[in-house]
């Protein structure tokens, strides 16, 4: 018989995030891969998993959708362990780690059957549809074998859409793809997260990841050394702030003598200094209280790229507590 | 990319949803076999050397075949001698190494092309996949022996006849009764072929390189070829998987001797049932790490 049979009762939470690790860890001998992850990635947020090569993004994600088994700890997906329950943990859930993969011999079309016959649930029905929103029906009697790397890429993203996932899990989806097909790939990823679908990006292209997510993890040496909001991540960094007045000498003589204005110093655009918010507001009263008339305020929020590197290179922002969803 | 509306998304909590069978996993299993070039090595080895066979024999028109083997001795008076023939010739090593060619390679090459975490990350469960493999490894093991054994039987009647034959014991079968023991023959050959094939696919799991585990498959049964004649181990003879290959025989004796046909049922169920017992255990708990 070829049919399909009707499983029993999921059984994940309804309350679950897409999400939840707790202190997992892979060891490879001696070899500690991944050092006592936890991640939260929320219903609905494009969180970022960010880290240097060999940081232990890729193993992460594997032990997330069951391929590896975790040394300790666990993974759940809407509440769900793959390991524990196997392909019941991953309804609901796709994406690729690493490169996507397919069978040379076969067109994108049969490979795309063949992934929707796996699926179950009228995936099948779903072909045409995933082929156009990545373009590559024109090539879809076609074998893979001859697909150029952006080509799997996009057939990856299709094969994933292919399950109408509410997570979606993408391990450098914009690797290899030329500017165009990278501006695509975010253009694609923002209307999945527009949709609704939750989204677990491990990227490289920080400009990519600062762009699209609002939430991030930062891994470095198997460890988090941080895990929140991107905002925070930024303000945490430090911001900076760019003033020009009407009299820019003595607005820094003043700025050196207020208490929480840090590294103030001039320049040709005026003077620019490092503070929290509510310290920048003293020091607009006390420039205002001076005679002092502000031409322009400019925040200067670090990038992701500055906090990477500081995070991931030593001189690091301390680790935020993790937040228990 | 396109702005092509996407379906929304599945409601990952839902309460039921219908996931595919094995059924579906091995048909699957069956259609990626078919689509592969290689497959059709093995299938190509054993339905040309009975075709080769067939056409020497033609042209050097050698009615008088002496020998040993009471098959070989009437190979022109009858066609039906010619797949009963060809089952002995091809049952030693041919057969076994077609089998082991896709047996040794159907979970390897999956690990080593990256495609087994594609099929994973679906909504079928490891033992679903593993199983689907082995049926598919063993589906294609009969396959070959049907083909090859077709293959002699048509060459072998278009080329002398479809007669009577006369079995081990020297008893005269009627055409259609040979016709019968033919394939019977050849279903009994599959257990042991059967019991190849699982070990295939364990050594296919375990060592994740198919050149690894097809060499080592056709190694276990040169090794208990040479096993067999070590003196002094006459002893363990009855129980290596390679002296199986003849169980085949009782049923060209008149009467059937069923004997050696229950043995081997028995000794290839002891190395076939433990090889797929410990290759489920490999593909359900090892790391899929490749590609």
């Amino acid at each position: 018989m070829l049919g399909t049979r009707a499983t029993e009762d999921a059984v994940g939470s309804h309350e679950a995030p897409p999400v939840r690790a707790r202190g997992l860890v892979k060891r490879y001998d001696e070899v500690l891969a991944v050092d006592h992850v936890d991640l939260n990635v929320g219903a609905g947020d494009v969180y970022g998993f960010l880290g240097p090569n060999g940081a232990g993004k890729t193993t992460t994600l594997r032990m997330a959708l069951g391929l590896i088994t975790p040394t300790e700890g666990a993974v759940e997906l809407f509440g769900r362990d793959p390991m524990r329950q196997g392909a019941r943990a991953l309804q609901g859930v796709a994406g690729f780690v690493e490169a996507p993969r397919f069978y040379p011999y076969l067109s994108a079309r049969k490979n795309l059957e063949l992934l929707a016959a796996l699926d179950g649930d009228g995936a099948v029905r779903r072909i045409e549809q995933v082929l156009d929103v990545v373009e590559l029906s024109p090539r879809a009697k076609h074998r893979v074998g001859g697909y150029s790397h952006g080509m799997r890429q996009r057939l990856g993203i299709a094969a994933a859409l292919l399950r109408s996932p509410s997570l979606l899990i993408l391990d450098e989806p914009a690797t290899g793809l030329d500017p165009a097909g990278m501006r695509d790939m975010r253009q694609l990823i923002r209307r999945l997260a527009g949709d609704g679908i939750t989204v677990l990006l491990s990227s490289h292209q920080l400009p990519e990841v600062q762009e699209l997510c609002d939430r991030v993890a930062i891994v470095d040496s198997g460890r988090v050394v941080y895990e929140g909001a991107l905002a925070d991540l930024r303000r945490q960094g430090g911001a900076g702030y760019q003033m020009r007045t009407t009299d820019d000498a003595k607005a820094l003589e003043l700025a050196r003598a207020q208490a929480g204005i840090e590294h103030a110093g001039g320049g040709a655009h005026g003077i620019h200094f490092q503070a929290q918010e509510h310290d920048v507001g003293e020091l607009t009263l006390a420039l205002a209280g001076a005679s002092i008339g502000i031409l322009a305020l400019t925040p200067e929020l670090a990038t992701l790229e500055d906090l990477f590197f500081r995070l991931t290179e030593g001189n690091g922002v301390p680790q935020r507590e993790v937040e228990i969803a | 990319m396109s702005s092509a509306a996407i379906s929304p998304p599945a409601p990952a909590r839902r309460a039921r949803v219908r996931r595919p069978s094995t059924a579906t996993v091995y048909r699957w299993e069956l259609r990626k076999l078919i689509s592969q070039k290689r497959t059709y090595l093995g299938l190509a080895l054993v339905v040309i050397l009975p075709l080769f066979f067939v056409v020497f024999q033609n042209v050097h028109q050698r009615h008088d075949r002496g020998g040993d083997n009471i098959f070989a001795a009437q190979i022109t008076q009858s066609g039906l001698a010619t797949p009963v023939l060809m089952l002995l010739f091809l049952s030693v090593f041919m057969l076994p190494l077609a089998a082991s060619l896709v047996a040794g390679d159907i979970v390897a090459a999956e690990d080593g092309n990256g495609t087994l975490k594609t099929i994973l990350t679906r909504s079928v469960n490891r033992g679903q996949v593993f199983a689907a493999k082995t049926m598919a490894a063993m589906t294609y093991a009969a396959v070959a022996v049907f083909s090859s054994a077709a293959v002699a039987t048509v060459a072998g009647i278009a080329s002398w006849g479809f007669h009577s034959v006369r079995s081990f014991s020297g008893t005269v079968v009627s055409a259609p009764e040979a016709l019968l023991l033919v394939f019977a023959s050849n279903a009994i050959y599959l257990i042991p072929l059967l019991a190849v094939a699982a070990f295939g696919v364990l050594l296919s799991t375990a060592t994740r390189n198919s050149a690894a585990a097809v060499v080592g498959t056709v190694g276990l049964v040169i090794l208990l070829f040479i096993v067999a004649q070590i003196p002094g181990l006459e002893g363990i003879r009855p129980y290596l998987l390679t002296e199986q290959f003849e169980n085949w025989h009782g049923l060209l004796r008149t009467p059937t001797d069923w004997t050696p046909i229950a043995h081997s049922a028995w000794v290839c169920a002891l190395y076939l049932v433990p090889a797929l017992f410990a290759g489920y255990l490999i593909f359900l708990r090892r790391d899929v790490a490749g590609g």
